[in-house]
């Protein structure tokens, strides 16, 4: 194999064939389209949704204060967390190895406060869907950016409260709702509340619960594309739901300076994969997944909203003909419905 | 000799013995009596399910109240308020507790929990309304008294504050029933969070003036310390378990984490000493007392005022107190005549079924007679009719035979005398 005299730098493992007559050159593209990728950057929207108090600003913090980006983020430390009450984005740069990334994570109040709470969803899933909407109408604009922005939610966190027995009726209820529209990724939140072999029993539950009653949680198994993916994606999904443990103190272990909760009895490391599974969770929806997570909001959630969409706005214009139409045909049937 | 005084209101004078006379044995007799007759005491536990109700109960009488083969009701999510009790009596030291535990699974998980305390509230008025008409009737050797003396309810440690579910109902509670807050599973907060989550617990709990229960202040110093100490603690946050570990060569109850271990008994980890102390240890003649003489007490004022007030009480009562004893005698022994009518109707139909039964039994085993005897009948007929054609066919073989033999003969005779006649017809010639 001899040197390339490209000027482009070697990639991982390419082979140049100079002076080979067979070889075209497609594999080039591969470069090209890091090199255009490293100039226009990522962006990647992550919702966190769950009852009140288990934790979710508290987990966004951490991610940003972990190896995310520990600069950018300088909050008061004597301050304690509010309670959110209204759904707030936070937006974060990062830039590593000239990868430049834009992480919004979206913040949510929490739900299920309320003695009755019927539609407690609806906040959320509206949120969801005009994010959707955004993106469709500036699709189909006529004159369009060349690049839209995108403020669709790609992945959506849902926390289940560490009951240790099963799932309530509002997770599923919740979880059964947001599932069609987005992609799912369940949590254990404030797993510091569990022993490891309730841990294991819980999850157990929750994977067979989330089973019967037919909702699908991101990796989903119908968008496995070949055995590979497959292989990746089991063992992953015999991981779900990771248990994570969210803080934004910072204390001293060992000589380190780590992110944890002190109690009288231990310090929880965050990052510390014998503790909880936080560093999975990152790593899953940052470092390996980003780019499909995005695929299937894009052509799968999002098709699903503007099929849906264009589909109302069509029968909104015709529905008077059609009315019509039937009546002349099936004059004893009920109005039709869309 | 000292003088009475003489006043309008007599005052009790006090008087120094000069010699032992023995009333010093009183709080003994008393407490042989008591402990022969053992105590009872009713608990109820409400809150969100797996918020580790179960376990703590479990914690605090070292019992498997709920073990494997009995599972409570954190194995199953309700879809409606259920309120369960279950009894258990437990001895230590001589003395036996009947220990009533009562719990409500399925409180706070629907999604719409309008009213889920409902049931609870009507439990506990049922309680109220049995120990009262025990209370009224003129034979009341045997009271046994169910009512609720204390409601443990657990906060989710969320770490915000009060749910409104939590406010509505201890609301309501609160007049009918000692309510106690605990915070459950406090080993999810850190030790500033949970000072945090109490005080703003203690803040909502005057906003909306819920009476918890509160510890009396005794004369001795000592215990009021104890007691001002308990209470800058409430509401207690409490971790419980029934697993013993090792820490340090020491067996402790506990809960096992890869960071370390969370001791249950540990004042500094949480509060749960305090509770089992103040619940059991302290305090269970006090929440006694208390629901006897004020909440139980609230009931029947309210009740007995409805009766007053309307004349006639809109709901069913077994004895109706305005009357007088006499005519509540009366009342008694009609009941007790009826009841004793009832009795007899249903012997009488019992004694009359049990007969027609027998008669029953002893036609068909009549009938079954008859038919076998009808039946042996015809079968000796029929051998006799066989042995009839039998006997035929041996006499007609019979006169077959004796005929042929009279023809043999004959034959023979003619024979012979064929002979003969030849034998003469020979010698003439």
């Amino acid at each position: 194999m001899s040197e390339s005299t490209k000027p482009h730098p070697q990639g991982k493992g390419e082979k140049t064939h100079v002076g080979d007559s067979s070889y075209v050159g497609i594999d080039a593209i591969l470069e090209q389209m890091r090199r255009k990728a490293m100039k226009q950057g990522f962006e990647f929207n992550i919702m966190v949704v769950g009852q009140s108090g288990l934790g979710k600003s508290t987990l966004v913090n951490t991610l940003f204060k972990s190896k995310v980006s520990r600069k950018s983020v300088q909050p008061n430390p004597e301050e304690r967390i509010p309670k959110t009450i209204e759904i707030k984005s936070i937006s974060h740069d990062i830039e590593e190895k000239g990868v430049r990334m834009k992480l919004t994570v979206i913040d949510t109040p929490g739900f299920g406060d309320q003695i009755n709470n019927e539609n407690c969803w609806q906040p959320i899933m509206k949120f969801i869907n005009d994010q959707y909407e955004v993106y469709l109408q500036e699709e189909i604009n006529i004159n369009r950016k060349k690049r839209i922005p995108d403020s669709r939610v790609h992945c959506c966190i849902y926390f289940i409260p560490p009951t240790g027995h099963c799932l309530r009726p509002l997770d599923v209820e919740f979880m059964r709702r947001l599932s069609k529209v987005v992609n799912i990724v369940p949590v254990i939140a404030k797993a510091d509340t569990l022993t490891l072999e309730e841990r294991d029993y819980f999850k157990q539950t929750i994977r067979e619960e989330l089973r019967a009653n037919g909702i699908d949680v991101y990796p989903q198994k119908e968008f496995d594309e070949d055995a590979e993916d497959r292989m990746i994606n089991d063992k992953i999904r015999e991981m779900i739901p990771f248990a994570v443990v969210g803080s934004d103190q910072e204390y001293q272990v060992n000589g380190k300076r780590i992110l944890g909760r002190k109690t009288k009895w231990g310090t929880i490391e965050v990052e510390n994969i014998a503790h909880c599974e936080f560093a999975y969770l990152r790593d899953l929806l940052i470092r390996t997944h980003m780019q499909n997570i995005k695929d299937i909001t894009g052509s799968i959630h999002y098709e699903t909203y503007r099929v849906r969409r264009l589909n109302e706005s069509n029968i909104h214009f015709s529905r008077v003909s059609v009315l019509c139409q039937s009546k002349k045909y099936f004059p004893y049937t009920q109005d039709i419905k869309f | 000799m000292i003088e009475r005084p003489e006043t309008a209101v007599p005052s009790i004078a006090q008087r120094n013995l000069e010699g032992y006379v023995g009333f010093a044995n009183l709080p003994n007799q008393v407490y042989r009596k008591s402990v022969k007759r053992g105590f009872e005491f009713t608990l109820m536990v409400v809150g969100e399910s797996g918020l580790g109700k179960s376990t703590l109960i479990n914690s605090l009488f070292l019992t498997d109240l709920y073990s494997k083969d009995y599972p409570g009701p954190s194995q199953r999510i309700k879809k409606t308020v259920q309120v369960e009790q279950s009894k258990v009596l437990i001895k230590e030291g001589g003395v036996q507790l009947t220990l009533t535990i009562v719990d409500t699974p399925g409180f706070g998980d629907a999604v719409d929990n309008s009213n889920c305390w409902q049931p609870v509230i009507n439990y506990i008025d049922s309680k109220c309304e049995d120990f009262l008409n025990a209370e009224s009737r003129v034979n009341r050797r045997s009271m046994p008294d169910n009512r609720v003396h204390c409601c443990l309810y657990f906060i989710a440690p969320s770490g915000h504050g009060l749910k409104p579910l939590d406010i509505e109902f201890m609301k309501r509670l609160h007049d009918k029933v000692n309510v106690i807050p605990l915070i459950a599973k406090a080993d999810t907060l850190t030790p500033e969070e949970c000072q945090l989550f109490k005080k703003q617990i203690m803040k909502e709990i005057q906003e909306h003036k819920i009476k918890i229960y509160e510890f009396p202040d005794t004369e001795d110093d000592e215990d009021n310390k104890l007691i001002r100490k308990i209470k800058e603690k409430m509401p207690l946050a409490v971790v419980g378990s029934n697993v013993v570990i090792e820490v340090n060569g020491k067996k402790v109850r506990g809960r096992q984490y890869p960071w370390g271990v969370a001791e249950v008994e540990n004042g500094e980890h949480c509060d749960f000493t305090v509770l089992r102390n103040m619940l059991i240890r302290t305090h269970m003649q006090d929440l006694k007392d208390v629901t006897n003489n004020v909440h139980y007490e609230n009931y029947r004022s309210k009740k007995l005022a409805a009766v007053t007030c309307n004349g006639v009480d809109t709901t069913k009562t077994k004895g109706q107190l305005t009357k007088s004893p006499l005519a509540q005698m009366e009342e008694e022994r009609r009941e007790h005549v009826m009841k004793m009518k009832k009795m007899e109707a249903e012997m009488e139909q019992v004694f009359e079924m049990k007969v027609k039964e027998k008669k029953q039994k002893l036609k068909d085993s009549e009938a079954e007679l008859e038919r076998r005897h009808e039946q042996m009948k015809r079968n000796l007929e029929a051998q006799y009719k066989e042995l009839e054609e039998k006997r035929r066919v041996f006499e007609d073989e019979k006169a077959n035979w004796e005929a042929q033999q009279r023809i043999l003969e004959q034959q023979k005779l003619d024979a012979s005398k064929t002979m003969e006649k030849n034998k003469k017809k020979g010698k003439i010639f």
